[in-house]
Order: C-alpha cells, then structure tokens, then sequence
C-alpha cells in the first residue's frame, strides 16, 4: 500500500523523525527568543532560556501557547519573520470575534501545501485526478490549502468553493471530478443532491477528503454508500497552518500527523501535564517548520488519542483519533468555529441581558443552529412590527459576527433550562464524538 | 382620555396562555378585553384589567416582560355599519389603525372597541368631531359596573 508523496519523509524512521524534530526545534527557540519580544517575554516569566532548551525532553519547559496570546499579539506580535518576507495570510475566527490571523512566507505555504499534497495522494489521487475543492475559498484555510495541494500534485484543479449545488454536479458530471474535497456535510449533501436528480451514473468520484468539523464513523459510512467513494479525514487548524496538519491514509484509522513539520504533544487540559502515549487528552502542537508565524506549544482545545502502533500503510508518523471533544466550548458549526461567548457579545452589544441558549442540530448530515434569547423588556414593545425588527438585527449581527446564518427564537423570560442556578448555554444535539 | 392597555410577550406554545390566566386568576386580576396577535414564534397578549397597577406589578413579579400602551376606548352603536363613518373619517385625515379590537359590556346596546392609531392627538379630535364617545380609564367602571 505504498502511496506516498514524500516516500522518504513519510516512511523515516523514529530516530529520523526525532532527529528533525530536535533540530527544528533549537532553531525556532532560538528564532522566536531573538525575533518576537512577546515569545521572548513570555519564555522569560516562565524562566526559560533558548540555552535551557537542548532536545525534545525539554519541550515542555516552555511556556504553553493560547488562542488568547493570538487575539492579545493581534495582528503582528507572533510574527517571527518581516512583513516585507511574507505572502499570504489565512484567518478563523476567534473568541468574542476578534480573528485569528496567521502569516505565511512563501516556504510556509509551500509546507502547508505538501501536507495537502500528502493527503491527497494517501487517498489515492495522483496527478491524473480532477480534484473537485469545494471548501469555502478566501480567509477560510479549507479552499486555499486542498487547491495548493492539488497543484502541487499537479492534478487538474476545480477551484469550485462552496455552495450553488447545481453547478458543482454539472462541473462534476462534465469534467469527471474524481476527488472530492468538503465538508463532510457539504458532501452528504451533495450526495443526496446528485441522487435526487438521478445522476449517481455519471459521477466518476473515488475518493473524498472531508474535514474541518467533527463526523461520525456512521456518516462516513452513509456518504461511502451514497457516492460509492471512499472518505477521509482530514485536520488541521489555520494557526497550525491548515489543513493537512494530520491526514488520513487508506487504512482509515486515524490521522498521521507531519511529525517532519509540527511536534505533536497530549497533555492533560487541567493540569498541563504531559500525558505518556495512548492517553486521552488535549493536543498541542510546535510548528517548528514554519518561518513567519511559527507556534511553540499551541493548545488546541482538541481532546484526542494518538497511537504510535505499526500502520499497514507503512508511514511512521504518528495516529492521532478523530477529535473526541473539546476542552473549552467552542463549537464547530457547518464546519465554523462558533464561541457561545461570540452570541453573548451580540445580544450585549444590542443592549440586551445574555440569557440565551444555543441549540445545534444535525438533520440529514446538515447542521443548523438556532439561538433562544430570553426576551427582556428592552427588546419588548407593544408592536409587532418594532420586535420583529429588533429580531431581524439580531439575526443579522450574529451573520456577521459568527459567519452562518443562526435562526433566533424569542422566548419568555426564564424560560432557558437552568442548571444548579446556571442556564445551559448550548445544547448539541448532534453527539459527534461517540466515534 | 385614553385607556391604559398591557402588552405582554407570550411565547407561542401549547398552555403559554392558559398559564398566563392562571397568574391572573391566583391573584383575582378580572379582564376586561384582551387580543392575541401572534408572529410566528411568539405572540404579544393585549389586555385591558381592572386595576392596571397591580396587574403590572405582578406580571412582573412573575417574570413575564410586560408594559402598558395608551390606546383609545371608544363607545358605538352596537349595530351594522355603526363603523363605517368614523373609520371612514380618520382614513380621511390620513390615521392609520395599527389595530383594533372589540368588546361588549353587560348592559346596553353598546359595543366597545379599543383603538391603537399611528397619531392618537389627531385620532382624538376626528373622533370628538364626529361626536364619538371615547371612554377613559376611570369609567371603565361604569361600563362593568352591575
């Protein structure tokens, strides 16, 4: 089963793949301490030294990395590299709304486009393969990393992004897509759309690589069945680089990690202890590759399992497990990131009180949220017409500051199911992480 | 010369209503008239009581969003036709009816009905001008009164 990108990389052995790690590792050390005074400032208060820094055992005498020090450094202060060196920037969102900006040099992006690459191929595509990306396109990491993936692969690229249905089964029935890169809802979807319109014949897809929210083992199958492909997962985060930071091969259990590129650590989410192979905890990654915005011991809030057994596909790179929950309560949502704080911040700034509850679901591999706001007598009047307004501003502040459409749905006063005094601010109907 | 209405937020469910009259039972508050808009999740309840105050105080003490709106009360024949002329005359001073409803009191040949005008100055005069009755918040009473 050897289908490699990078044979060599992909396959090294242990002591290869520690040997790089520790390298990378000095140098970025050494890079952030003399280049960004924030890193600089933070290793001091934790007493630390590039000096104290020798191998990887000494990984974790560096300070841990937050979304928080990201949106506090906005939009230059993790930079490790001059503006004038970079090329590109990708973005997410990120808690009560201010984004999260990442910078790429030009080696940065060649880097995160390998790992596509790598993806790509270990899901059989090759440079024959018309890959057929309908990742949204622009700030969003989806679109742009899976496209850079494909042309380096040098296969035929559909830069097609999301949406308008209709025209992604006839670019797919026309030029015979025959890899599919979404979400795995937007796959779903689009499965069910191309049934409806009695077109199964005349898709040539063989492969999908689905990532950027959480699916069930159960949906994989489902969309399997439906487009007679095989689906893979795939992920990533845009302060990491995107995705492809770990990808899944054709034995589909579980995702290597370009442990050539990032250091992969699980820790315990209280304590910041770091947890021995096979435990189930929180990932944090080093990037230490990357040149302008490399991170030391970023905490991604993902609770995961790595595995370093054999895999039959031959890579050495360590399994991670489809993310089996958060640590903090960010919500993923047709693919975006959703705080329940980004909401409180909308009805606060509308000048209402934050009593509101967030209800996702999941119908038909699709999801949708809907916000219940406790009405309050600021946002009540004796005319329809005044609330209704009031509802629409609503429904549009929260468009803006969450990026989805999210239905709002008012109700009476301390109505919200409240728990030991504390309202329940998000129902997820959709139990994704039951494997 | 106007009638002090309250407006209270319901939420569009099976009992929402029924709930609320049971508040207004526990307490002995007696509606007078009352109307239910609805929107598609929610409804807004217009109510007239007997004693405003109170009413108030204990809606929102039972933690419903509530507040009171000045409508106008007017008296009319009780017999076809009997609004046409005035509905006729504040059309023709450009008052527009955001809406409207109708009670009966025990007695009479009267009907009542509760008026919410876009410009209630102007309403009033059309009306008085017509000879229309217009019934304030203290003769309510006399309306109900046996």
């Amino acid at each position: 089963m050897g289908n490699y990108f990078s044979p060599e990389r992909e396959t090294a052995s242990l002591e290869q793949i520690r040997a790089w790690q520790t390298e990378g590792l000095i140098k970025a050390v050494n890079k952030v301490w003399n280049n960004v005074p924030y890193y600089r400032r933070k290793m001091e208060m934790a007493g630390v030294t590039p000096d104290d820094i020798k191998g990887l055992n000494d990984l974790k005498k560096l300070p841990f990395l937050t979304k928080d020090d990201l949106r506090e450094a906005y939009p230059y202060g993790l930079m490790a590299e001059p503006l004038e060196k970079c090329v590109r920037i990708q973005s997410t969102s990120g808690t009560t709304g201010r984004r999260v900006v990442a910078f790429y040099t030009q080696n940065d992006v060649d880097l995160w486009e390998e790992c596509c690459a790598r993806a790509l191929v270990a899901a059989g595509a090759t440079k024959d393969d018309v890959v057929h990306v309908a990742y949204g396109y622009g700030l969003f990491t989806g679109g742009a990393g899976l496209h850079g993936g494909s042309h380096r692969l040098g296969s035929m690229t559909l830069p097609m992004s999301s949406g308008n249905t209709d025209r992604q089964i006839q670019f797919m029935t026309d030029l015979g897509s025959t890899i599919l890169c979404c979400t795995p809802s937007y796959a779903a979807y689009l499965a069910e759309s191309i049934h409806e319109r009695g077109l199964i014949d005349k898709i040539r897809l063989k492969a999908g690589i689905f990532g950027a929210e959480a699916w069930t083992e159960e949906m994989r199958h489902d969309i399997e069945q439906a487009l007679h492909i095989k689906a893979y997962d795939i992920y990533g985060l845009t302060e990491i680089s995107g995705p492809g930071v770990a990808f899944e091969c054709q034995a589909q259990a579980g995702m290597h990690i370009n442990e050539d590129y990032f250091i992969v650590e699980v820790i315990d989410p209280k304590t910041g202890e770091v947890l021995p192979e096979g435990a189930k905890g929180e990932l944090v990654f080093t990037s230490f590759s990357k040149e302008a915005f490399p991170l030391l011991r970023y905490r991604t809030k993902d609770i995961c399992i790595l595995s370093r057994e054999k895999c039959s596909c031959g890579r050495t790179f360590v399994r991670m497990s489809k993310p089996l929950g958060r640590s903090d309560d960010m919500l993923i949502i047709k693919g975006v990131n959703v705080f329940p704080s980004q909401i409180e911040t909308v009805l606060l700034n509308n000048g209402y009180a934050a009593n509101y509850q967030i209800i996702v679901d999941r119908q038909k591999h699709s999801d949708s949220i809907e916000v219940l706001v406790e009405m309050t007598p600021e946002m009540f009047s004796d005319e329809m017409s005044e609330i209704k307004a009031r509802e629409k501003k609503l429904v549009g502040d929260l468009k803006s500051m969450l990026g989805i459409y999210a239905v709002v749905r008012l109700v009476e006063p301390k109505s919200i199911v409240r728990s030991e005094g504390k309202a329940v601010r998000v129902i997820d109907k959709r139990n994704l992480y039951k494997g | 010369m106007t009638t002090k209405q309250i407006s209270v937020f319901l939420e569009n469910k099976p009992g929402s209503l029924a709930a609320f009259c049971k508040v207004l039972e526990k307490h002995n508050i007696d509606m007078r008239a009352m109307c239910l808009a609805d929107a598609m999740d929610f409804g807004i309840l217009r109510i007239i009581v007997d004693d405003t105050f109170t009413t108030m105080t204990t809606l929102k003490d039972e933690g419903y969003v509530c507040q009171i709106t000045k409508v106008l009360t007017i008296e009319i024949e009780d017999k076809p036709g009997a609004l046409v002329g005035l509905l006729t005359a504040l059309g023709d001073e450009n008052v527009n009816l955001e809406y409207s409803y109708a009670f009966l009191s025990r007695k009479a040949d009267k009907a009542y009905m509760i008026l919410k005008l876009d410009n209630m100055a102007k309403a009033k005069e059309v009306l008085l001008k017509l000879g229309t009755r217009i019934v304030c918040q203290d003769e309510m009473e006399q309306i109900f009164g046996d």
